[in-house]
């Protein structure tokens, strides 16, 4: 909320801080955070003058420009030129002076134009930041203001001021007004408050303007309108001004100067804190009702909207004479409607200041998108004893400057609040806090916010809370209170000690090894945004009915084009790809680790809702839990370009398809996992160069290879770009199975080679498999050593060399023995792939 | 060849000796050397010979004679002995020196990889607290509406509601929104583990802020909460202080202003001083903090007459920011390779 210090100074000395800044520090402490510290922007000098002649000159340019003779309080008059013609001679106005600097760093000096020397400037409105006024320059004698040659205009057009912006958190609705502010201020710092409404209030007559609450359906059985104040001003003169001082204030308090009548309104709700509402009275009808709204009525609100309305929307009806049977006039404490809006001609004003629910205008507001200064505050919640001042005061003020009559009906409809007590151990702040406070601290603590104690020497205080403080219900909103008014900064810094936990669990500490892992094998790890699209699928080749299609929408996504939430990394880690590339990197191995989201539906259930402070029970918690869709943590990479750079040491090596599935190796094998590999076809990937992981237990890792060759045309990566995928949950179900053998056999090796003749399409880890089968327990190893196709052998066949290694634990093994148990082995594959020994 | 030496003749053997040594001292190279070798020790060198001339002598000459040869013998060999050791040690250099590589080429065949800042420092935070006893929990980041605000005491109708800027999955009655803030792992581990509790939450979180120098619609925060019997809002500053030394040096302390936030009572902003602020020492927002709010833990069922604690959360990337002094968000979420690269491993 923008606060003009100069205004909260009505209300509050501020001379025990005249720093500005120190003060922004003092609110903070008090919880008004400093958003922002709006400093004059004008700097002088910025004089009063008086044009003493002026002489019209017209110029080759066809621009007419006045050469004036201006007394600035000096002994000769200064000369300067002014393209404005909204003045004449003796008028007074506001001259910038050379070494004036004015919004914008536009410093003045003394410049040639027009053949002559202009020795400063006159000033408009907007070239001095008060406003967007386009009628030409300030003529101070029209604002009200007057003057003599030479004074400081800085200080009499109020541009020397310091307005804050500070932060008003949602639960202290009460703070927003300069008198809640001061109010605060004044309570926290023990200061004198000089309140704004420290005035009688007008007591109900008779005959006051009939205003019936008629709400027929409350929300949460509070009504809609609880109290509804109307005053009634007339004979307001529709040439009367809203006067500098009040103009000014608005400004700088972010609104805008329309007309006295709004102008008035504006400044009691900024100066109070209630939103205020004129009508023309002219055009109500006989009798004000406040009802809900019928679905589908409309109302065109002051904004010139037409909107259709909901039947929980509050509304201010009129009706007789001239309203006719029912007549909408206004969303209650939201906006006005525009039919009875008062204008430059409206003599006689109806003022509403009623009390709403807050919650019942903060659904009209969201539901309209009408965040208006007049719900902000109801929402938050208005001090409900305020209204029959708040209209006093705005009456006043229309018949102090708009020279109207206030009329002695006085309808107050509704009844007073009520006092409200909260109880509270008397032992909780301190037990909450960590503070030694005695009961007459808390006591004392709780007056500073204007709470008062009954009794204070009960063990369970009974605190009688003020009207403007809604948000007081609970014991610990009191604790806060008190903590508050004696300061944070007095509460002590203790170190507790927990009782000790168990470090990492499984999945962190896994998540670490790999990410690291990964690293180390030259991946760096990269963050992308999880939103995607289905062309994005379209662009990876995932074919439709594919589960990573079933993407949870979001309903207000960043981007319109990116409406899903991913339900792989690589979805969006191509991306992060492209982009690198894209800045000049030809060769790179990124990765990403997170969440993905794969909702075992898309058509998603609702679910019930249930009120703060209400403890479900275990089947709705398991429904709670239930609805949230499964959220596996993946880890993919892609590399593209080199995996060895060329240069000095060599040739360099391209990335394949090895490297990648290499990697899924490696990241099983740091978790003590081994995998079984087959062969795939499944998009992204090149179908003849795809690999699929699982567990022995058939739990599915994951799938590393090549990117299929349209996929990188369509998403701008390089030909032969590899990745990989793979899911830290599906390995987290894993054992490790690293055991200790027992014994390290001391015994020589013997090692027997062969090369087989398969098909073609034979898996490599297919005929390895095969061989460990027959080769006994001393088998050792199995590893491929060569792998052949070509003119010696057969047209789709191969040869793999396979080297087995042999060792017993016992002895040491024969050539015999070994021999014998390669042909044992061999023969399993002979059998299942038809392998022919190659000589 | 020389004439043969007389056994006897302690002058010839001598000159013998001096010969031989005088030749080991002047070979240059291994080769030199075994030339001299072969000329002074070999079968046909004067010593060589006047050893075998013993045989022939009186047997009263034999044992003088015999240790004069044998003595002179063992002298020639021990300083031949030694000059091959040195030339080996000189011909071993100078292969070495023939050797040398240029250190200073690239020397990489594979290149380094980096783990991203931003995760780094939600593990060193993780660290931190591991260390105070506390345990990582974490939670799903398409979160349940109720667990991402009813539970945490933000009824429908609160206008804290409407300030988070959140994102609601479609159809609405899903319930489903990307959280806002890492605080429904509070409440799912308080339904999880119950009290007493002392966790932090690490993870990414989500609003609908466009992308700027300052904002990104997907953030980091760390999130912390501990539940005992007779938790203070001391020990809510204890907590912060410490935490605040480990992060940016003993200096550090931290200082709390009111605030508010649903879940918490009293709340609190947190700052920290900051001593290697840019432009000199200073006090810096971190984020927000309080007492837990009573119907946060009975949304979980716990009793807060008997439990109560305090909770806290701050931004990660503002945390990286104010450390490292990056300027731009941009640099941060856009996953450019030079932006982790000089984080390298943490391996």
């Amino acid at each position: 909320m923008l606060v003009p210090l100069e205004w909260l100074a009505d209300y509050v000395d501020f001379s025990v801080v005249d720093n500005p800044r120190v003060l922004a520090a003092e609110l903070a402490g008090i919880g008004l955070e400093e958003e922002d510290f709006i400093a004059p922007e004008v700097t002088g000098p910025l004089v009063v003058g008086r044009v003493l002649e002026l002489e019209k000159e017209t110029h080759s340019n066809g621009k007419t420009v006045n050469w004036c003779q201006v007394d600035v309080g000096e002994d000769e008059p200064r000369g300067i030129i002014c393209g404005a013609h909204n003045f004449e001679a003796g008028d007074l106005i506001a001259a910038a002076l050379p070494g004036a600097v004015l919004p914008g760093g536009f410093a003045i000096s003394a410049r040639k134009t027009y053949g002559h020397i202009s020795d400063g400037m006159i000033c408009s409105s907007k070239e001095l930041g008060l406003g967007e006024d386009h009628e030409g320059i300030i003529v101070l004698t029209r604002l009200g203001l007057t003057g003599e040659p030479g004074d400081d205009a800085l200080e009499l057009l109020g541009l020397d001021r310091v307005t804050l912006d500070v932060n008003v958190t949602p639960d202290r609705g009460y703070q927003l007004s300069m008198r809640g502010i001061a109010r605060e201020f004044a309570m926290l710092k023990g200061q004198d408050f000089n309140d704004p409404a420290d005035q009688p209030a007008p007591e109900p007559t008779d005959d006051g303007y009939p205003v019936e609450l008629a709400d027929d359906a409350p929300i949460h059985g509070v009504p809609g309108c609880d109290r509804f104040t109307a005053l009634q001003v007339t004979g307001i003169d529709p040439s009367a001004q809203t006067p500098y001082w009040m103009q000014r204030r608005l400004t700088e308090a972010g609104m805008r100067p329309i007309s006295l009548s709004v102008d008035v309104t504006n400044y009691v709700m900024l100066e109070l804190g209630q939103p205020l509402h004129a009508y023309d009275r002219d055009a109500l009808g006989e009798k004000i009702i406040v009802r809900r709204a019928k679905a589908g009525e409309k109302l065109t609100t002051l904004d010139d909207v037409t909107r259709t309305l909901d039947a929980e929307d509050l509304l201010i009806t009129d009706e007789g004479g001239v309203a006719g049977e029912s007549r909408i006039i206004g969303l209650a404490g939201v906006m006005g409607g525009a039919e009875l809006e008062v204008g430059p001609e409206t003599r006689n004003i109806l003022i509403e200041a009623a009390h709403f629910d807050p919650i019942s205008i903060a659904r009209t507001a969201r539901r309209h998108r009408l965040p208006s200064e007049a719900a902000r505050r109801f929402e938050r919640g208005v001090d409900p004893a305020l209204g029959p001042v708040a209209a006093k005061r705005c009456a006043d003020l229309l018949v102090e400057l708009g020279g109207g009559i206030l009329e002695p009906a006085v309808t107050i409809a509704g009844d007073a609040p009520q006092a409200r007590t909260v109880r509270l151990a008397a032992d909780l702040p301190n037990r909450r806090l960590g503070t030694e406070d005695s009961r007459a601290d808390i006591v004392r603590l709780l007056g500073a916010v204007g709470c008062q104690v009954t009794d204070p020497e009960a063990e369970v205080l009974e605190v009688t809370v003020p009207t403007w403080r809604a948000d007081l219900t609970d014991d610990v909103d009191l604790v806060e209170e008190i903590a508050r008014a004696g300061g944070y900064d007095r509460i002590p810094s203790v170190l507790p000690v927990a009782p000790g936990g168990k470090g990492l669990n499984a999945a962190q500490a896994a998540r670490r090894r790999i990410s690291n892992l990964l690293t180390a094998l030259g991946y760096s790890e990269v963050l992308t945004y999880p939103f995607t699209s289905d062309a994005r699928s379209d662009a990876l080749r995932i074919p439709e009915g594919d589960a990573r299609r079933a993407n949870i929408r979001l309903a207000n996504p960043m981007a319109e084009d990116q409406p899903l939430m991913r339900t792989h990394l690589l979805a969006t880690l191509v991306d992060a790809a492209a982009r690198n590339l894209g800045r000049g990197f030809k060769d790179l191995a990124i990765f990403e680790a997170g969440l993905v989201t794969q909702p075992e539906t898309t058509e998603l259930s609702a679910v019930e809702s249930y009120a703060p402070g209400y403890h479900p029970s275990e089947d709705e918690l398991e429904a709670i839990f239930a609805s949230v869709p499964a959220q596996p943590y993946h880890f993919a990479g892609i590399m593209a370009g080199y995996a060895e750079a060329p240069g000095v040491l060599g040739a360099g090596r391209k990335a394949d398809a090895a490297d990648v599935i290499d990697t899924v190796h490696r990241i099983a094998a740091s978790c003590g996992l081994e995998l079984t590999v087959t062969a795939d076809q499944i998009a992204p990937y090149h179908p003849g160069r795809c690999a699929r992981f699982d567990f022995a237990d058939g739990t599915h890792f994951g799938h590393a290879g090549e990117l299929h060759p349209k996929v990188c045309e369509t998403l701008d990566l390089p030909a032969r770009t590899v990745a990989f995928e793979v899911s830290l949950d599906a390995l987290l179900t894993q054992s490790d199975t690293r055991a200790w053998a027992g014994v390290l056999s001391t015994y020589p090796v013997s090692r027997q080679d062969v090369a087989l003749l398969v098909d073609e399409s034979t898996p490599a880890s297919a005929v390895a498999d095969a061989l460990r089968e027959e080769a006994g327990s001393e088998l050792e190893n199995v590893e491929i050593f060569d792998l052949y196709a070509g003119d010696q052998v057969p047209e789709g066949k191969k040869s793999l060399a396979f080297r087995l290694t042999f060792r017993a634990p016992d002895r040491t093994m024969t050539a015999d023995e070994a021999s014998a148990l390669r042909e044992a082995a061999t023969a399993v594959a002979a059998e299942r792939f038809g392998a022919e020994v190659r000589s | 060849m020389s004439a043969p030496v007389d056994p006897r003749d302690e002058s010839a053997v001598a000159a013998a000796v001096e010969a031989a040594l005088t030749a080991f001292d002047a070979a240059s190279n291994l080769d030199e050397l075994k030339t001299a070798r072969l000329a002074h020790m070999g079968d046909k060198a004067p010593l060589a010979l006047a050893n075998r001339k013993i045989g022939t002598l009186d047997k009263s000459e034999k044992a003088a004679a015999g240790k004069l040869v044998g003595q002179s013998r063992g002298q020639v060999k021990k300083a031949h002995d030694a000059r091959l050791a040195a030339l080996e040690e000189q011909r071993d250099a100078e292969v070495l020196v023939a050797e040398a590589i240029d250190v200073t080429l690239p020397s990489a065949r594979r290149r380094g990889g980096a783990r991203h800042p931003l995760q780094l420092i939600q593990e060193r935070i993780a660290d931190h607290f591991i260390g105070h006893g506390w345990e990582v929990a974490e939670g799903p980041e398409v979160e349940s509406e109720w667990l991402n605000f009813d539970s945490l005491n933000f009824g429908p109708d609160h206008p804290a509601r409407q300030m988070q800027d959140t994102f609601f999955v479609e159809p609405a009655e899903a319930g489903l929104v990307l959280r806002t803030h890492t605080s429904p792992v509070q409440s799912r581990s308080l339904l999880e583990r119950g009290a007493p509790l002392y966790v932090v939450c690490p993870g990414k979180t989500f609003r609908t802020d466009e992308l700027d120098a300052t904002h990104t619609p997907v953030f980091h925060q760390v999130e912390g909460i501990a539940i005992d019997k007779n938790l203070t809002m001391a020990h809510l500053k204890g907590t912060l202080d410490e935490f605040a030394r480990a992060m940016f040096g003993p200096e550090s302390r931290t200082r709390l202003r009111p605030s508010f936030f649903p879940f918490t009572e009293p709340s609190a902003e947190m700052d920290f001083w900051f001593p290697n602020k840019v432009g000199g020492p200073g006090w810096i927002e971190w984020g927000g903090c309080g007492m837990v709010h009573p119907n946060v833990l009975r949304s979980a069922g716990i009793d807060p007459d008997v439990y109560q604690g305090f909770a806290f959360g701050m931004g990660i990337e503002r945390t990286l920011m104010l450390q490292e002094g990056i300027n731009d968000m941009h640099d941060m979420v856009e996953g450019d390779l030079r932006f982790s690269a000089r984080f390298g491993v943490n391996a």
